[in-house]
């Protein structure tokens, strides 16, 4: 690892090539984007696997990655669209807190991780832990999501198109999961719920928010939430804990 | 007159190894059939630094006059790589502690303590409130694996990033508050029912293993622009390891915690039988430093039992560039004070054995969310006794410092230390008192 102490100053901001330029260097210029700012459409070139891609943005701009980003594209998002047009490493969106991340490939392990608003989409698969402690996030995943997705989740919506791996859900907290093909199983205090009128409205309006209005039949999805038997610790849940 | 019609009896004997306390404990458990929570860290006796002592100044080294010659006590933390490292002028900080498990006059008091101090606080796992922020000049920011209440804004206003990857509690477990610390205010910080069990996270939720935690903390340097320093805090198991890892990883700062240091609520048996004490755990986390030449590059901070000077002094002399304190916080603030004795006996307890914490129903208001209790504890008081405590321990270690002839506290050296026991001399690596001999490396 290195410190780089004297930024590359850009030139312009319209597009970046990371090939040319530092990832340093379009983060800082990235952070620099005021409310003020005329800046709202950024392309950026080569990324090549950067890691913290566009992490910790602060402004209404639109940055387009134009290849594959490394672990925590976008991490701790605000306000900013990023579109990623390849694939995702571990994290993309992590603890986002507001605007709207797209990833048009797939995304590895830990998929909106922890995020706290915004909205998550990714049009092919997500890895395992995909929505982990995730905290108000939407997330909708059009492929399948992997293993252990969910966990703990405290709130927010979950939304996919495929399959979910194993433990679903695993001690879930508020957070709420619609699916529409199979669930290998389910973790710990996860159950299917019966679905409702105001949860097909949910899942309309959710799809409607990331671009998906009418991609598939709202009535396809099954729902799955806490059962909310393991929120108090007793003698007779030892088992589960 | 002696009874002689009936035999001499010996007195009742309690079992070395079913004493009163297990034997209670086992009734507890068979009354109740779960583990017993608890605050507070480690109760078993460790080797710990009252089993090492300075040697002082005699012929062959000269003191430095008390109180005339200048013994300094600062500290920089962060220089690797944060273009804005944090500077205290004292090299004792205090631990990362929650808003949930504290109060928030205790949050705010530490703050005002510490400050008035010229030293550090740091967050725990439920954010950063903005009275703690408002009050402390320095404020670390825990990144915790609950992630509770972690934001942005919150990262780029504070001072320093501490990565937490264990504590010495509890090395390989995640925090727990029970239902009655989870008030509305607590509960909206972590986005949680009101009321229920939480159960943190033990594992980060996007990071394994040193590989991802260098990436980890690149993002975290990337988001707040490479101005923050970022320290690592592990429980004391495997120091050598860890420490290597973390500096591989690329902290600024090494925390370091022993088994000694205070949870809010963790199993019994976690707290006692997992992990290390940390007398057992700084030589090999600065050897693991100096093997690496970044010794004093990258700081190191140990905490876990230390309540005095004495106790930074002999840290500071095996290596540690900083020491940091919880529990002694805490009781400089008012915990476990006499004064609520009554009250304690009401819960079952005594003042200085209270450890209850997770109930909430703490007499001196400090670990509880309960406003009744919170209003006992007077921020400004508090902070104002953890500032004398503060500087009692930097007076008490640059007493010690300046007999041993330092010009700085981070001028003592092992070479300072002997040790009184076998087992502490082995741990520290000095000698045993009166003996060349350092247990495991030879000598006579």
């Amino acid at each position: 690892m290195t410190s780089l102490a004297h930024p590359v100053a850009l030139e312009s901001l319209d597009e970046v090539d990371l090939a040319a330029v530092p990832l340093r260097a379009l983060n800082r210029a990235l952070h620099a984007l005021g409310p003020g700012s005329n800046h709202r459409h950024v392309r950026v070139l080569n990324p090549r696997g950067a890691h913290a891609l566009a992490a910790g943005l602060d402004a209404e701009v639109t940055v387009e990655v134009h290849g594959n980003a490394g672990y925590y594209c976008a991490g701790m998002n605000s306000k900013a669209t990023v579109i990623v047009h390849g694939s995702a490493g571990v994290g993309v969106a992590e603890n986002m807190m507001s605007g709207f991340v797209h990833v048009t490939g797939d995304a590895s392990q830990s998929a909106g991780a922890t995020a706290h608003g915004g909205i998550l989409r990714i049009d092919g698969n997500a890895s395992a832990r995909c929505g982990i402690s995730m905290k108000g996030v939407d997330i909708v995943v059009k492929g399948s999501v992997g293993p252990m997705s969910a966990f703990m989740a405290q709130a927010g919506t979950l939304l996919v198109f495929g399959d979910a791996g194993e433990a679903l859900g695993d001690s879930l907290y508020e957070a709420r999961l619609y699916v529409r093909g199979g669930v290998a199983s389910l973790g710990a205090d996860c159950v299917e719920k019966p679905m409702e009128d105001r949860h097909l409205a949910e899942i309309h309006e959710k799809l409607a928010a990331a671009g998906l209005a009418g991609e598939v039949d709202v009535t396809s999805f099954r729902r799955y939430g806490s059962a909310r038997a393991l929120y108090h610790f007793h003698v007779d849940n030892a088992s589960a804990y | 007159m002696t009874d002689h019609s009936r035999p001499p009896r010996t007195l009742p004997r309690f079992s070395a190894t079913f004493d009163p306390h297990t034997l209670s404990e086992i009734r507890r458990a068979a009354a109740t059939g779960i583990y017993d929570i608890r605050g507070g860290g480690a109760k078993r006796k460790v080797p710990h630094f009252d089993d090492l002592l300075f040697l002082g100044a005699s012929i062959s080294r000269y003191p430095l006059e008390g109180y005339r010659e200048r013994c300094g006590t600062d500290v920089v933390l962060g220089g690797r790589f944060a273009s804005k490292p944090v500077t205290l002028k004292i090299p004792v900080t205090i631990a990362g502690m929650s808003f949930g498990s504290l109060s928030a006059e205790a949050k705010e008091a530490l703050g005002r303590g510490a400050t008035l101090a010229g030293t550090s606080t740091t967050t725990g796992d439920g954010g950063m409130t903005a009275e703690e922020r408002g009050h402390s000049s320095i404020l670390v920011y825990q990144y915790l694996p609950s992630r509770y209440g972690m934001n942005p804004d919150d990262l780029r206003r504070a001072d320093a990033i501490e990565v937490v990857v264990g504590q010495g509690a509890k090395p390989g477990g995640g925090g727990m508050l029970l239902g009655q610390k989870i008030s509305p205010r607590v509960a909206a910080m972590r986005t949680l029912p009101e009321g229920i069990d939480q159960r943190s996270a033990c594992r980060h939720p996007d990071w394994t293993g040193p590989d991802d935690l260098a990436i980890k903390i690149a993002e975290l340097r990337e988001i707040t622009d490479w101005e923050k320093p970022i320290y690592v805090k592990v429980g004391a198991s495997r120091p050598y390891y860890d420490t290597a890892l973390a500096v591989k990883s690329g902290a600024d700062v090494v925390v370091l915690d022993g088994m000694q240091g205070g949870t809010a609520a963790t199993q019994d048996v976690f707290i006692e039988h997992v992990g290390i004490p940390i007398l057992a755990a700084i030589r090999p986390a600065v050897k693991a430093l100096q093997d690496l030449g970044m010794h004093r590059t990258v700081q190191l901070v140990v905490s876990g039992g230390i309540r005095s000077g004495a106790d930074m002094a002999k840290a500071l002399a095996m290596g540690a560039d900083a020491v940091s304190i919880g529990t002694a916080a805490l009781v400089a603030l008012g915990d476990n004070d006499p004064r609520y004795e009554a009250e304690y006996q009401a819960l079952g307890t005594t003042a200085g054995a209270y450890d209850d914490w997770h109930e909430g129903n703490d007499p001196a208001g400090i670990t509880t969310q309960n406003p009744e209790l919170a209003r006992r504890l007077d921020p400004v008081a508090g902070g104002r006794r953890l500032a004398n405590f503060l500087s009692v321990m930097t007076l008490e270690c640059q007493t010690i410092a300046r007999a041993a002839g330092k010009s700085h506290v981070h001028n003592l050296e092992p070479e300072d230390l002997v040790a009184l026991t076998v087992e502490a001399a082995a741990m520290a690596g000095v000698p045993l008192a009166g003996t060349s001999w350092i247990p495991g490396q030879g000598g006579t």
